[in-house]
């Protein structure tokens, strides 16, 4: 895999998170339980959207002159580099905040590493993004602690939310030859550093949140490097990418 | 003929944000650069959010305020660093946010009183407002809602 290849990859894995979840959390417009909430959530996947824009705007450079548009639409699911967590349905109004703080906190150590990154386009991208997602992390470990430290009803949701995504959580840290070829460009982190520094802050907010981290250290694998994402990618696909299929071309 | 670059600045000044039309984008500060490259006009603008839809309005805005004003040659270019900061916006365009109800950004994070009633006593209702760059507070004296401009 040459040094180009890898820088790819690594652009991919970035906008195909940010697209995906986008995707997902823009799923609540208009289903939100309270306005307020419908709002932070279309708000969030606008950020997230935005920062594909730039992300794979970048990523389409780095293939050859194709636009981020291209790249979101006229790909199917193997081609996809998202970690797992974020293309799992939402569920409840609990477990879509819980995958959503879980996704932050990841992000937001990613960018602040990103931010120092040897490509100035990278650091730039981060250091845009970062802003924006400084207010996510806060407002999901809020509703983390807030519906986690509520009512027994929802303290249960959440930890049922906890249990289910907990072993989604651990491919967000794994490496291959695209990460040693990052590190050793001095693009990006390597994402097993991140895992000290992520899990000390998810544990103390979770702590607060009166949740208990399931024990396993299981993690599905297979959405960062293409090998094999779940069945709810293609669903969720199919809704993303329709207009574009059926109207090649459509422009408005 | 060149225009001097403080016209254009000040024709800019006139150009109003299309969410929040008492300020202009010079206020705003996200008309980064303003130059001139041989005959063409250059204008670098960046974005307040990544995603937010006005970017590309304001874009068409500018251009079509230049194009009336007689700039046949000219390029907008976009740039995202340094990143878009609240530091950027003008003293007028904080005292006219202010008048138009919208809470200005402040340093500590949240507004220091209702831009209704004066009254240090508000609370945050949501940390996400009506654009991504407002949050949505409220006023526990006059009771009314707001917007604040949140700070980035």
């Amino acid at each position: 895999m040459t040094r180009d290849e890898a820088f790819l990859q690594f652009l991919l894995r970035m906008g195909d998170n940010t697209l995906i979840l986008g995707h997902r959390v823009s799923e609540w417009c208009g289903h939100a339980p309270v306005l307020e909430e419908d709002i932070a959530l279309a708000n969030t996947a606008l950020d997230l959207i935005g920062q594909t824009q730039m992300w794979l705007g970048l990523a389409g450079e780095a293939d050859g002159g194709k636009s981020a548009d291209d790249l979101a639409f006229l790909r199917d699911a193997w081609d996809f580099h998202n970690v797992l967590l974020v293309e799992v349905p939402n569920g409840d109004f609990g477990r879509t905040l819980m995958r959503q703080f879980l996704f932050d906190v990841w992000h937001s150590i990613m960018l602040g590493r990103l931010m120092a990154s040897s490509d100035e386009r990278v650091a730039a991208i981060a250091a845009k993004a970062s802003k924006e997602v400084t207010y996510h992390l806060e407002r999901s470990g809020d509703t983390v602690v807030g519906l986690g430290d509520g009512t027994e009803e929802s303290h249960a949701r959440m930890q049922d939310a906890l249990d289910y995504l907990w072993p989604y959580v651990g491919e967000m840290f794994a490496s291959d030859e695209v990460d040693a070829q990052m590190v050793a460009a001095g693009i990006a982190p390597n994402p097993a550093d991140l895992r000290e520094e992520y899990d000390a802050l998810v544990e103390r907010v979770l702590n607060q949140a009166t949740l208990t981290i399931p024990e396993s250290r299981f993690a599905h694998k297979g959405g960062r490097d293409g090998r094999m994402h779940t069945e709810h990618l293609g669903h969720l696909l199919t809704q993303m990418q329709w207009l574009q299929r059926a109207y090649p071309g459509a422009k408005w | 003929m060149r225009v001097s670059t403080d016209q254009i600045w000040s024709w800019l000044d006139a150009v109003p944000d299309p969410e929040i039309p008492v300020i202009s984008v010079v206020d705003l500060g996200i008309v980064r650069d303003v130059r001139w490259d041989a005959d063409t006009l250059v204008v670098t603008v960046t974005p307040t959010y990544s995603g937010c839809p006005a970017t590309s309005i304001i874009s068409m805005d500018i251009e079509t305020a230049l194009r009336d004003h007689g700039i046949g040659d000219l390029l907008i270019e976009t740039s995202i660093s340094p990143a878009w900061t609240t530091d950027w916006l003008s003293e007028k365009g904080r005292a006219k946010l202010e008048d138009y109800g919208i809470a200005p950004p402040q340093p500590a994070g949240g507004p220091d009183r209702c831009p209704h009633c004066g009254s240090k006593a508000v609370e945050k209702v949501s940390q996400f407002g009506s654009t991504p760059c407002k949050a949505h507070w409220r006023c526990a004296d006059c009771l009314e809602p707001f917007d604040y401009f949140k700070c980035i």
